[in-house]
């Protein structure tokens, strides 16, 4: 970790300050190459192909007829800049490949030169390029300094979204030989075992038997932690994270908790033991639809009613947007309740019927802010209600505790920052990525610190708590500020009298 | 001379509908395999048509965006709506009653189109980023709009042409029948480089226009819980 040591965070501003650029402060960000054995398993070719160049622009023809969003994205740019101080990368580093236009460009101008009349006659022009070896370098470095968070698709005045871009060039690259390695091995794993973290099936009911043992030893009562229960009401599938990472683990306490007042039987399922799906980092259809697939399955074998997912923003993306789409239709399930249904839809259901309570008081010692996730705040809803996304996680709050304050406007809800670690860059490598990245949300952080003392910035995603855990020292913050909400949720409902 | 304009005018006119309709059907026929609405996503067809109105005629976007670049981006597209309205005149005989009211604020208009080109162009050279990211085309582009402002007003301030005359030669072209045009060189500049914007539109960054009313993240509503969206290529 001694690179990681020499990581300096920007000083916090007062106020956002649109930064100078740059040029190639980032070009030194790049991620480790994927190893041959990781993309073959993939079925990619295991190391870039000594034709990279013809099978990159048949590739890129292939998506250009299969996805409108790109057709549509790669033509009507104007250049206006409306998106250009929107990117929180851009805004940690000042790196103007960092622009979300100019991220766009480095395709958008192989497009032109490949697809375009006036690219083809002439190119200097319209800002058309060969793709060189200099080009597809500049791919791999900058298409992984975006996490695909689709900020700025909300103030884009065609709603181009950078990510769908990002997620094709991925995808040409994984296609010529050069994947990601902290992406692709995740994604080997979870074909081969079922979770990103490659955790396997003994595995997990050792570590749900000890959770049991540990909530009885806290609170004296007998909550359980079902794994591969048949006949169960309801799948929960949630972030493999949540099974061992801190803070996520006190979020899968939360989730047990609740069933456990409400009286819902449930089951966790070890084969499908992740609501993660790394296949929509790198853009690929089928990757996501196999991922996907053994939700159904699970759901299917188990015999469930329900299937509810847990805290993971680009999971929920995945689940909300395009399981109904990869794996649907749900008519197995039980249509009284939405297929699928987030922790935070069901929670926020039972409290309002009176299902479960809280001594908010227990929670006293927090004084909260939420971070809204970007999968889930600009790519998904909840409750079926404009804003649900941003309304239920809040409400949930406040009913567990006494304390919470929301961040500036500007930087929640749709306008919400990405954390700085999503979209498949949450690896050690790009540590300096991940912290100047990290930059707004810190700096709107600052201000509700000192402005109302928050002291706990609750997520539902687990993406956003593994990065904040790792940056937030970086910003002189104590790491244990961040959590679930469903961390606030297990601490202070009440769960009835223990035995 | 009026036959080489009568000439540019209807290739021009070929290249637009040909170019145009090809774009637009190959974007509707590119499918859009998968759900991905931006938040704030409405939940009905009819929700998104509201959003799609108040996309195309407020650039609500934009505006959350930058107030700047929508001050002058929406400036200029309003002003170029009137001065075409006003310019219908020139195409009918008897004229459209809008087009009459049009007349005097076509003239404004054709000053603020001036004007807020001015701001968009300058953006290009003040803001850092963005002359970070303006090709040779970007500044073409605004210097053939600028160009085709500046002849129009100059006809109407400086030296004005026979308008009497180009509406003759107007309503002739849309009978196929060539009719004198006066030779004054302002008035060809301004034709020409109205031709040349007309030809350019479907090979071009003109394509946000019916772009816009393609763009998944705008036309689609947030139903994907409800409603599958298979797309054929990817059926299993």
């Amino acid at each position: 970790m001694a690179a990681a040591a020499q990581v300096q965070a920007p000083p916090l501003k007062e106020y956002p300050v649109i930064p100078i650029l740059q040029k190639d402060a980032m070009a030194g960000s790049r991620p480790y190459v994927a190893p041959e054995k990781v993309n073959e398993a993939l079925g990619f070719p295991g190391k870039l192909v000594e034709d990279w160049h013809d099978r990159a622009i048949a590739k890129m023809g292939e998506l250009l007829g299969k996805y409108r969003s790109l057709r549509v994205f790669l033509d009507a740019c104007v250049h206006c800049g409306a998106c250009t101080d929107k990117c929180h990368y851009f805004l940690g580093t000042g790196d103007p490949k960092n622009m979300p236009v100019a991220r766009q460009e480095l395709v958008r101008k192989v497009y032109r030169r490949y697809f375009t009349l006036a690219g083809r006659l002439f190119p200097k022009l319209v800002g058309a390029e060969d793709l060189t070896e200099e080009v597809l370098e500049d791919w791999y470095r900058y298409f992984n300094q975006c996490s695909e968070c689709r900020r700025c698709s909300v103030y884009c005045p065609y709603g181009i979204d950078t990510a769908e871009i990002t997620m094709a060039a991925k995808e040409i690259m994984d296609s010529i030989g050069l994947g990601q390695k902290y992406t692709n091995e995740i994604l080997g794993k979870v074909h081969k075992v079922g979770n990103n973290l490659g955790l396997p099936g003994p595995a997990l009911e050792n570590t749900l038997e000890t959770l049991a043992e540990e909530v009885k030893e806290d609170t004296g009562m007998d909550v359980r932690f079902p794994l591969d229960e048949k006949g169960a009401e309801v799948l929960v599938v949630t972030p493999s994270a949540d099974f061992f990472a801190e803070p996520h683990v006190y979020s899968l306490v939360g989730y047990a908790k609740v069933f456990h007042a409400a009286g819902i039987s449930w089951t966790l399922s070890s084969h499908a033991s992740e609501a993660g799906n790394f296949g929509l980092f790198i853009g690929s259809y089928e990757q996501m639809r196999a991922i996907a697939k053994r939700v159904r399955e699970a759901a299917l074998e188990l015999g469930v009613k329900r299937i509810v997912v847990g805290e993971c923003g680009h999971a929920w993306r995945v689940a909300y947007s395009f399981w109904n789409t990869l794996i649907g239709p749900f008519d197995f399930l039980d249509p009284r309740y939405p297929a699928p249904q987030h922790i935070c839809e069901l929670t926020w259901d039972l409290i309002r019927r009176g299902a479960i309570r809280f001594d908010k008081e227990k929670n006293d010692h927090r004084i909260v802010t939420f971070h809204d996730s970007c999968n889930v705040a600009r790519g998904a809803g909840m409750g079926g209600i404009p804003g649900g996304q941003f309304i239920i996680p809040r409400e949930i709050i406040r009913a567990a505790c006494n304390h919470f304050y929301d961040m500036a406007p500007e930087t929640i809800h749709e306008h919400t920052y990405c954390c700085g670690g999503g979209g498949g860059l949450l690896t050690d490598e790009l540590l300096e990525l991940r912290v100047k990245g990290a930059l707004p949300r810190m700096e709107a952080l600052k201000a509700v610190v000192d402005a109302h003392g928050v002291n706990f910035m609750a997520t539902i995603c687990a993406i956003c708590k593994a990065q904040f855990s790792k940056v937030l020292p970086y910003y002189k913050f104590d790491m244990s500020m961040i959590g679930g909400v469903h961390q606030l949720v297990g601490d202070a409902i009440r769960l009835g009298e223990s035995r | 001379m009026s036959l080489l304009f009568a000439a540019l005018f209807y290739a021009a006119a070929a290249v637009f509908v040909a170019g145009l309709a090809r774009k637009i059907v190959q974007y509707a026929r590119t499918p859009a395999p998968l759900v991905i609405p931006t938040t704030p996503a409405p939940r009905t067809r009819s929700g998104v048509a509201l959003r799609m109105l108040r996309e195309v005629a407020l650039f609500e976007s934009l505006f959350r965006a930058n107030k700047w670049i929508w001050l002058f981006g929406w400036t200029f597209h309003v002003a170029l709506a009137l001065v075409l309205l006003r310019h219908l005149r020139y195409f009918q005989e008897p004229l459209w009653e809008a087009v009459a009211l049009a007349q005097p604020f076509g003239v404004y208009a054709g000053f603020a189109m001036l004007a807020s080109l001015g701001g968009l162009w300058a953006r290009r050279f003040v803001v850092e980023r963005i002359r970070y990211i303006s090709t040779i085309s970007d500044h073409l582009m605004l210097a053939l709009l600028v160009a085709i402002a500046a002849s129009g007003l100059g006809m109407k301030y400086v030296a004005p042409t026979d308008v009497v005359a180009v509406k003759a030669f107007m309503l002739g072209l849309l009978r196929f029948e060539v009719e004198p045009l006066p030779s004054d060189p302002l008035l060809l500049v301004h034709l020409a480089l109205v031709a040349l914007l007309i030809a350019i539109f479907p090979a071009s960054k003109l394509l946000h226009a019916p772009g816009v009313f393609f763009s998944p993240t705008r036309n689609q509503p947030d139903d994907a819980r409800e409603r599958r969206h298979v797309a054929a290529w990817a059926k299993e």
